[in-house]
Parts: C-alpha cells; sequence; structure tokens
C-alpha cells in the first residue's frame, strides 16, 4: 500500500465462490508500517526489475560485463602502488594487492548499491507516476543488482589468491553474513538517499562525496589494525569496518576475527536500515507528487 | 458487504503548484533568504514533511469532495473538461497518490492502466518486455506464460519478438504495450485516456478489447475525451467540474449536461474567457465567423464561404507567432485544422496588435453543431503554445442543395465532409426486354 492504511481482509460475509479482497485507501498520518508482507507479495517485480537492471547495465558498451571486474581491479592496482609501494602501508602480513582487492571486492558492491538505489526512485519516475506497487521494490532491486558485479570481481579475487598461493580459511563459510551486512548497510543509506533524492535532488551530488569519503573512513587502502582498543571497536561504527574486515579474515586469514567490530558494524546497519525504512514509507506518498 | 465494488466518500486531493512569489525589495533580502532557505528545507525533509524543492505553496483541490459507488459488473465513463480531476481521480483509485481527505473503498483486485507501456525498456526485446511490464501491471509469471501467446498474437510482433523495443516503430510499441495491459484480468479496472494515442485501427482495436472486457462482467472506470467511444462502451457516466462532482447517469444524459457546459461563449470577446492552463496568456482577445458579406453569423450553409476572424494583442511578445483555428464535432473530435503556418508560411514579425482573417472559400462541412478552439503559440512544439482558447464559438452549418439533387449526406453516420464527385452510371441497354407491367 502506497502509505495509506489497508485492510486487506477477506470478508467473510461473501459468498465462497467470490471471495473479495477489500482495500480501504484513507490518508495516512505520520508514520506508518511497513507493510512487509506486501513487499513479500510483490517479490516478482522485485525479481523482474533486478534482472532488468542487470541485463541492461551493460548493453551498449564495448567492455560490457568486464566494467564489474575493471573498477575494484585498478583502485586496486593505484592502491597497490600509491600505498602499499610509495607509502609502505602496512597490511597485515598479506601481499598488498590482495589485502587491498579482498576489500574492494565488497566496498564496490557497496558503493555501487548505494549509488544505484539513491538514484534509483528517481530513475523510475515514469513507473511512480504510472502505476502502484510498493515502492521499498525499486531501491532494493537496486541494491540487489549489484550482486552479479560482485560475483565477477569475487572470481578474480579467488584468482588472485591462487596466484598468491593464499588459500581460504574454513572461515569462507560465514563469507554470505558479511555479504549481508554490506547489502543491508546498502540499502538503509540508500533508502535514505532516494527518498530525499525525490525531494530535492542535491543527494545526487552528494553521492559521489559520500562514497569517496567512506573510502578513505573504511580500512581499505589500510588494516584496522593501526588503531588501538578501544578505538578499533568504535570503528565498528562505520559498518563497512565490520565488513571490510570480515572479508580478510574469513577469505585471508588474517587477525581480525569478527569481535566487538562486527557487533557494533551490525548495530548500526541494522539501525541505517530500520530507520531508512520508515522514513521511506514516510515519504513515500508524495513521490508520485514530486518525484 | 453487497454488490459494492467502488464506494468514493467525500474525496478530496489538494496540490501545491507553483509558488506564491515572494518580493524582494533589498538585495540583503535576496541573499539572506538564499542562505537560510536550504536550512528551512533540509530541516523540514528530515522532519519527514515533503515541500518539494521549489517550496509549492499555492494550492489547488484537484478533487473536492466527490463521492459514489460503482457496482460490481458496471462500466462507468468519468468525463470533464481538461483539470476536471479524471485523472486525479484514477490516480488515487489505483493507488498512485494518496486522498487528502475521504476514503476509497475497492472490493476486488485492482489493475490500473494509465498509460501504455509503462517501464518499458528499450533496450530489451519484446519477449523481455512483456514480462517486465506484466509484472509491473502486477501479472505473476506462470499468469504471462499462459498467456504470452495471445499477447504477441494481439500486438501482432511476431516476427520481432527477440528484437529489442528500440527498434520498434512506435505503433508496434504502443500495440505492444496495450496487449500485454489487455490480458490482466482484475475484477476492477481502471482506464486513462490510452485510446488516444495511436493510428486509427490501434484505436478501434482497443476499443474493441474494452468492449469485450466490459462484456465479460468486470468492473471498469474509463476517462476519455472520446465522447463517442464512452457513450458506446459505458452504460453510466460521472461528470466532473474543477475537482466537483457534478452529474452521474445514464451516458447519454450526462454526455447532454456535459455538452451543455461546454457550449461556446456568446459573444466573439474572448479577453475574459477561461483557458485550459494557468500559464496561458490572453493573447486572443475576439473571435467572429464572417459570412461572405464580413457580417458575423454563427450559422452558415453547406458549403458557403466563410470567414473567420481573431483580433489579438501579443505585448512583446511579437515574433513568429502562429495561429490556429480547429473545428470539431461536438464529441470533440477534430476535422478540420486551419493554421497560418500552413496556409501562409511563417510569419518572422508580427504586429504588437491587430486582426487576422483565415478565408475559407467553401467549408465542406456536413449540417450540424460544430464547436472551435483557436490557438496561439510560437512554435509548433505543443509546449510553446501561448494561449488557448477553448470552444470559442459554435457554427451551426445547415442544409443546401449544394448538388442540386435534394440530397445531401447525413451527418455523422455519413461522415462529416462534402466532397464534390460524379458518378458514372451504366446505361440502360434499349436491347433489353422491358418487364411489362400489369
Amino acid at each position: 500500500m502506497s502509505a495509506m492504511s489497508e485492510v486487506t481482509s477477506q470478508d467473510s460475509d461473501q459468498s465462497a465462490s467470490t471471495k473479495l479482497v477489500h482495500t480501504r485507501l484513507e490518508p495516512s498520518r505520520g508514520w506508518v508500517s511497513l507493510q512487509l508482507q506486501e513487499v513479500w507479495a510483490y517479490r516478482e517485480l522485485l525479481y523482474f526489475l533486478t534482472w532488468r537492471d542487470v541485463k541492461v547495465r551493460y548493453k551498449q558498451t564495448i567492455l560490457g560485463a568486464a566494467w564489474a571486474i575493471i573498477q575494484p581491479f585498478f583502485t586496486m592496482v593505484v592502491f597497490s602502488i600509491f600505498f602499499g609501494r610509495l607509502a609502505q602501508i602496512p597490511s597485515d602480513g598479506i601481499p598488498y594487492p590482495i589485502f587491498s582487492y579482498a576489500a574492494l571486492v565488497p566496498w564496490t558492491f557497496f558503493a555501487n548499491g548505494l549509488t544505484q538505489s539513491s538514484n534509483s526512485l528517481v530513475m523510475s519516475s515514469n513507473l511512480i507516476k504510472k502505476i502502484y506497487f510498493p515502492r521499498l521494490v525499486i531501491p532494493m532491486s537496486g541494491v540487489i543488482s549489484g550482486i552479479v558485479d560482485f560475483m565477477l570481481a569475487f572470481v578474480v579475487l579467488f584468482g588472485m589468491m591462487l596466484v598468491y598461493g593464499i588459500f581460504p580459511t574454513v572461515n569462507i563459510v560465514f563469507l554470505p553474513l558479511f555479504l549481508l551486512l554490506a547489502f543491508v548497510t546498502a540499502l538503509g543509506v540508500g533508502l535514505w538517499l532516494s527518498a530525499m533524492n525525490v525531494q530535492f535532488r542535491d543527494v545526487r551530488y552528494t553521492i559521489p562525496f559520500l562514497t569517496q569519503f567512506w573510502l578513505f573512513a573504511t580500512p581499505i587502502a589500510y588494516p584496522s589494525t593501526l588503531l588501538d582498543q578501544p578505538w578499533r571497536t568504535l570503528y565498528g561504527i562505520n559498518p563497512m569496518t565490520g565488513v571490510v574486515e570480515g572479508f580478510r579474515w574469513a577469505l585471508l586469514g588474517t587477525d581480525t576475527a569478527p569481535g566487538p567490530i562486527i557487533i557494533v558494524s551490525t548495530l548500526t546497519s541494522l539501525l541505517l536500515l530500520l530507520s531508512g525504512a520508515f522514513y521511506f514509507r514516510r515519504m513515500e506518498k508524495t513521490f508520485a507528487d514530486v518525484v | 458487504m453487497s454488490d459494492i465494488a467502488i464506494r468514493v466518500d467525500g474525496l478530496s486531493k489538494q496540490y501545491r503548484i507553483g509558488s506564491a512569489q515572494k518580493r524582494y525589495n533589498t538585495l540583503r533580502d535576496t541573499l539572506s533568504d538564499a542562505f537560510i532557505a536550504p536550512f528551512v528545507r533540509a530541516g523540514r525533509l528530515l522532519r519527514g514533511q515533503a515541500t518539494g524543492a521549489a517550496g509549492l505553496t499555492e494550492i489547488i483541490w484537484a478533487l473536492d469532495d466527490v463521492s459514489f459507488e460503482v457496482k460490481h459488473g458496471e462500466v462507468v465513463g468519468i468525463i470533464g473538461h481538461n483539470g476536471a480531476g479524471k485523472s486525479t481521480l484514477l490516480k488515487v483509485l489505483s493507488r498512485i497518490t494518496e486522498p487528502t481527505r475521504g476514503t476509497v473503498d475497492l472490493y476486488g483486485r485492482v489493475g490500473s492502466l494509465l498509460e501504455v507501456g509503462t517501464g518499458f525498456h528499450p533496450e530489451l526485446t519484446g519477449r523481455e518486455n512483456i514480462y517486465l511490464n506484466g509484472a509491473i501491471l502486477g501479472m505473476a509469471r506462470s499468469e504471462i506464460d499462459q498467456k504470452f501467446d495471445e499477447i504477441v498474437a494481439f500486438a501482432e510482433v511476431e516476427q520481432f519478438i527477440d528484437t529489442p523495443v528500440k527498434h520498434y516503430s512506435s505503433g508496434m510499441g504502443l500495440r505492444l504495450g496495450f496487449a500485454v495491459a489487455a490480458h490482466l484480468e482484475p475484477e476492477i479496472l481502471v482506464v486513462d485516456e490510452v485510446l488516444a494515442v495511436g493510428d486509427v485501427s490501434f484505436q478501434r482495436k482497443c476499443l474493441g478489447k474494452m468492449g469485450e472486457v466490459a462484456q465479460e462482467g468486470r468492473t471498469v472506470l474509463f476517462v476519455s475525451h472520446n465522447m463517442a467511444a464512452i457513450e458506446n462502451l459505458c452504460s453510466r457516466a460521472i461528470l466532473l467540474k474543477k475537482g466537483k462532482f457534478i452529474s452521474d447517469g445514464p451516458t447519454t444524459d450526462v454526455i447532454a449536461t456535459y455538452l451543455e457546459e461546454t457550449k461556446p461563449l456568446s459573444t466573439g470577446n474572448l479577453a475574459d474567457a477561461p483557458r485550459p492552463k494557468s500559464s496561458y496568456r490572453p493573447v486572443m482577445r475576439a473571435f467572429e465567423i464572417l459570412d461572405k458579406e464580413d457580417k458575423p453569423v454563427s450559422t452558415i450553409r453547406c458549403n458557403d464561404p466563410v470567414t473567420f476572424e481573431i483580433k489579438y494583442n501579443a505585448g512583446d511578445n511579437t515574433t513568429n507567432l502562429i495561429f490556429s483555428i480547429k473545428i470539431q464535432n461536438l464529441t470533440h473530435t477534430s476535422l478540420i485544422f486551419l493554421q497560418t503556418l500552413t496556409h501562409h508560411g511563417p510569419v518572422p514579425q508580427w504586429p504588437s496588435e491587430g486582426t487576422l482573417r483565415c478565408r475559407v472559400p467553401s467549408l465542406p462541412l456536413l449540417p450540424g453543431g460544430y464547436l472551435i478552439n483557436v490557438e496561439c503559440a510560437t512554435s509548433r512544439r505543443p509546449k510553446d503554445l501561448v494561449d488557448v482558447v477553448e470552444n470559442c464559438a459554435e457554427l451551426t452549418v445547415v442544409a443546401s442543395d449544394v448538388f442540386g439533387t435534394g440530397y445531401l449526406p447525413n451527418t455523422g453516420s455519413h461522415g462529416y465532409f462534402l466532397v464534390d464527385a460524379e458518378w458514372e452510371i451504366p446505361p440502360v441497354e434499349d436491347t433489353l426486354p422491358v418487364p411489362s407491367e400489369i
């Protein structure tokens, strides 16, 4: 329901053959419920929108899906030259290229997902103005479609690990959880920004800054072990710290086992997601009129 | 619950449009406001109060206390002029936007069709777009699988089904979009002016499909400017005017009321006539129909010469003006378009005020009533319209024995135009025996 309270009740006094869904539309006041069951009912639309994003992303490009690899790979090359070689930044005893690439893979997923979902509502304005469906589906598909790119970049990560002779630890089974953490964070921020973007297009111009600052605020080019406790734990307030250190721990066997950091990261991330979802739902009723 | 499908109760929808102009007296005010406003807006944004970037303050009620009920299986037409609130009503009913006041109760699954091919992606193939568009319209994948062949056949795009839609002609795109939507099977169907696009055969096909849907016993709410379509499809109609409910009843009666409302201005004065959009400036000041002696008339005879006269005052905006006169039948189908650009060519410079005349040596319209719209623009693009007056005059054409036969075609059923023609009739051969009469 687009920010309207809805009574989706099967009317019991109807004869069994003609059970009709009753929907009541009325003005909503203040904060409204998330209506997640409705998002679930529209899961096929979520699937098709995601599939469309994946399918269309690299159409009419020469390099096609290679772009998914080029982004993190060349950032890794640049980081390795400037931070690894020239600045001699420590890398927890792991070759610097793989140390930074293992972090850049989830980071690129996060940054692209955030950008994509933040711009998603404005990009879908023609849909929003012409048809009803739970609007939450739009920013969600924006983040989910990045999974394919993530997979491609991840294959390269595996290749690099073989080249460097590093074998993943058994902790690799926890990897999906760290990916989920990155997903939740990207979606949480994406929900906030996409809803704001509808009102003020300033948001679009802040996103590049935001991701750039966030990149350096996350231990990607450097290890979080540079910080002493308790600051290291506090560093987990940036959920991507938890994600990145988790990836390194699970894949490369660094000494950054998910302890307090990951708990702090998870909490922040959930807070972002929940607040973002409620804010989004509150603003949702204005989307069709303002976008 | 009874057999009600839609119950609308006291429905109102407010829009904020344009911003009330603030008057800045000093540069200091202007600058300080420019610095403060962003913070004020950011504060509102975080509190979840949407005002849009422009801080819109002027309020209009697109719907104002509208109530009605529709029973299951009824096919109801919504009519009214531009800005009557028809589309807003459909947007509220299809849950795209929420009402400001009032409630709507819907009993049954609602499918809405406010545009053909919503969400089509040009890079995807026809096949892919059918699935995408179907999902957007709320169809399950199994449902689309099942109807896929039917959709493709209806759209007549079998050959191009695996071609990206960007290579489709606009007609093919429309057909495909309508085909998907036509195979939706909701209990309540809400349709906006989708028939206004596309060529005639497409429109006929859409109308045919709409008729089928109506006969299947589904509830349909249908907005159109095409009175013939409304009359044909709907047994009942609702008339809205400036967001308010005016009348509700059998289609023919409501259309009659609507046409009554459309009555042209009795005088030729256009200066104070209502404009369909508030952005139009009253450039055109007067309109007259003149007979062959240049006397103002409202009735002419079939095939008579006629002159249309527009007095205008364009102020400073005097370059590249284009004036048009549109003659429509009473259900607003355009029949004749007379334009300075097409008949005279571009006119780069106009006097700031003056009178222009369009002389038609003979107007080949069949007897009946016609409505006239006048338009003034600065280019052929619709967005460059400067002034429009709808129904600025009514022209009555009366019969005259144009061909000296004593007969004329019937207006409407025989068309609207009169053309000269010669028939070659096979001669009766004398050798044939003439049947003898008793």
